[in-house]
């Protein structure tokens, strides 16, 4: 298949050139059919399961155990299931907001001012520090969990969302310090320097150049992060002791044996509207989100 | 000329906080959870000097080496199927689709972000086999064959997870060796294609050793992510059959919650984390010696 792409090139730019012989694009098409066979049966696998969520979420619960798997949802305006689900799925909703929201803010503050005294700052231990953090993120989540539960509990926060904020804050900054001297190392010094002589304190230099000039890096660093720590599952399910303070991942997981029986409908609405949220932001910034999960992971 | 950028104040001030907060909430409960290995008993009970008690237990666990064999299997079952999958959909990308891949790559890529929560419940309705039908059942059914109950045998929920596993990250994966080929000159490939190579002959001495790199890159990623997997095989199987498909990350997580004993589940987690660093420590080693000798 590959060959046969290599040797197209010089076709592909004869193509300027008037009429090419038909017969000759026929073959073309031929030796690419099992190229085209492959993307086509990709699109299917990754799209299905997706649209099959999807119909489901307008499907009746009688549908769902008497009608076939595939058909189509007898009615596309039954939002019965979606009403029935919001009514649990907007606690949960908030509650991840209230945990992610505020640690996303403390993560990218914290983690931009630390990158930049380790990166741009110039004093000794800022490797052995930078390896410090680098530590972080190789340490299994259940390394920290138990006497954190001990420290929560000791401390009357269990039943609250503060555990949340904070162990969100800290596993979100090994990554994001880590990052963002990444991106700190590719400033030349002497602007800060420049600032710095010119009588900007350090701490104006940061505030006014360093963290701006980073505007577009902090951005991705926070979307890549809001992916992890709205996913999350670990910290949110041990952390949370009861409904009223359950995120979206653990309500989602609690929603399925509420009523003993699957509420297929209800459930499936519920999974959509946790996909639909993923999906506007993916809409619009799919580029950003593509090139920082990449970027995490060639220097994470 | 460095000294105006070496000002010790105004480090504590733009450091600190941060690892601050990164100390007390990490480093220290790390070290802490160390301690808890000696003893026995949860935060409601109180807890109580064990000694080696937690270490021997661990030698004579039955339930260790399953969990632990687990881990290894599951974390290279599924490396090698992302790291596979997802170098087949880059070859896709370069050779075949080229520039015109941008949306097909975007929609492969989607899957990546998603919750593993609402992915796995996805899967465990797609593969149903009762009381509803699933899709993969369906199918079996419609070519003649009789449906099968994904998640009472080993086996099967094995499958089904490495499945899910696979279906969900191979898009990150693609693009990230995506990025990777594309790196790789024009015209060193076309002087290949001139000289003769064939398509396998071109990708064997070519593009994989070109791009091995990244490959080793994606490996050690995805090792470091699938010997730490908790989410995706607790929402899709807990576990089970029996204790089938439980890992470390899951037994650790039992022990300590459902059984409440957090100094043996520090135990198992200290194994985790030892278990992570050997093998981090041995594929560092093992790559060293490749750039060593290339």
């Amino acid at each position: 298949m590959t060959m046969a792409i290599l040797t197209d090139r010089p076709a592909t730019s004869r193509h300027t050139a008037p009429a090419p012989k038909p017969r000759r694009n026929h073959a073309r098409t031929l030796r690419r059919l099992p190229g085209y066979l492959c993307v086509a049966l990709l699109l299917v696998v990754v799209t299905y399961p997706l649209l099959w969520l999807f119909l489901g979420s307008f499907k009746t619960q009688d549908e769902f155990l008497n009608g076939s798997t595939t058909a189509l949802p007898d009615s596309f305006t039954n939002f019965g299931n979606y009403s029935q689900a919001w009514s649990s799925v907007a606690t949960y909703l908030q509650n991840s907001l209230l945990t992610v929201v505020p640690a996303l803010a403390l993560i990218i503050v914290l983690g931009t001012a630390a990158g930049f005294a380790l990166e741009v700052l110039v004093w000794k231990g800022r490797q052995t520090t930078l390896l410090l953090f680098l530590a972080g993120i190789m340490i299994p989540g259940q390394m920290i969990l138990l006497p954190l539960f001990t420290v929560y509990f000791e401390l009357h926060l269990t039943g609250t969302l503060w555990p949340l904020v904070i162990t969100y804050t800290a596993t979100g900054l090994p990554l994001t310090v880590f990052m963002m001297a990444t991106y700190f190392r590719a400033v030349p010094k002497q602007v800060f320097e420049a600032a710095t002589m010119d009588g900007a304190s350090i701490i104006r230099s940061f505030v006014s150049i360093g963290f701006p000039m980073m505007r577009n890096a902090i951005l991705t660093i926070a979307l890549v992060q809001f992916f992890f720590l709205w996913n999350d599952l670990l910290i949110a399910l041990t952390f949370t002791t009861d409904d009223a303070q359950r995120t979206v991942q653990v309500g989602l997981l609690n929603f399925t044996g509420r009523f003993g029986v699957v509420e297929y409908g209800p459930t499936f609405a519920a999974i959509c509207i946790n996909v639909l949220l993923i999906l506007a932001i993916y809409v619009f910034l799919n580029q950003r989100v593509m090139r920082g999960l990449a970027a995490g992971a060639v220097k994470g | 000329m460095h000294s105006v950028l070496g000002d010790r104040r105004s480090v504590a001030i733009l450091l600190g906080p941060a690892l601050l907060v990164y100390s007390l909430v990490m480093l220290v409960p790390m070290l802490w959870s160390l301690g808890y290995t000696f003893f026995t008993g949860s935060v409601i009970t109180g807890f109580t000097w064990a000694g080696g008690a937690n270490f021997s237990r661990l030698l004579e666990d039955p339930a260790l080496p399953e969990a632990l064999w687990f881990t290894v299997e599951y974390a290279l079952v599924i490396t090698a199927g992302q790291v596979v999958v997802g170098y087949l959909l880059a070859l896709l990308y370069v050779f075949f689709l080229r520039r015109a891949g941008s949306i097909v790559r975007t929609l492969v890529f989607f899957p990546v972000i998603l919750p593993t929560v609402a992915v796995a419940l996805l899967f465990q309705k797609f593969f149903e086999y009762a009381p509803q039908t699933g899709p993969v059942n369906a199918m079996i059914e419609a070519f003649g064959g009789s449906g099968v109950d994904w998640f009472a045998t080993p086996g099967n929920a094995f499958l089904v997870v490495a499945l899910m596993d696979i279906w969900r990250s191979m898009g990150f994966y693609a693009v990230l060796l995506y990025a990777g080929l594309l790196d790789i000159p024009d015209e060193m490939m076309e002087a290949a294609a001139i000289d003769g190579a064939g398509t396998w002959r071109l990708i064997r001495s070519i593009v994989v050793p070109l791009s091995l790199p990244v490959l080793v890159s994606s490996l050690v990623f995805s090792i470091n992510g699938t010997l730490k997997a908790f989410d995706s095989i607790y929402a899709l199987t807990g576990g089970g059959p029996g204790s089938a498909t439980t890992p470390l990350t899951l037994y650790m997580y039992q022990t300590s919650f459902a059984y409440g004993d957090y100094g043996y589940g520090s135990t198992i987690a200290l194994t985790l984390t030892v278990l992570c660093l050997l093998v981090t420590v041995f594929i560092f080693r093992g790559t060293r010696r490749d750039t060593g000798l290339g």
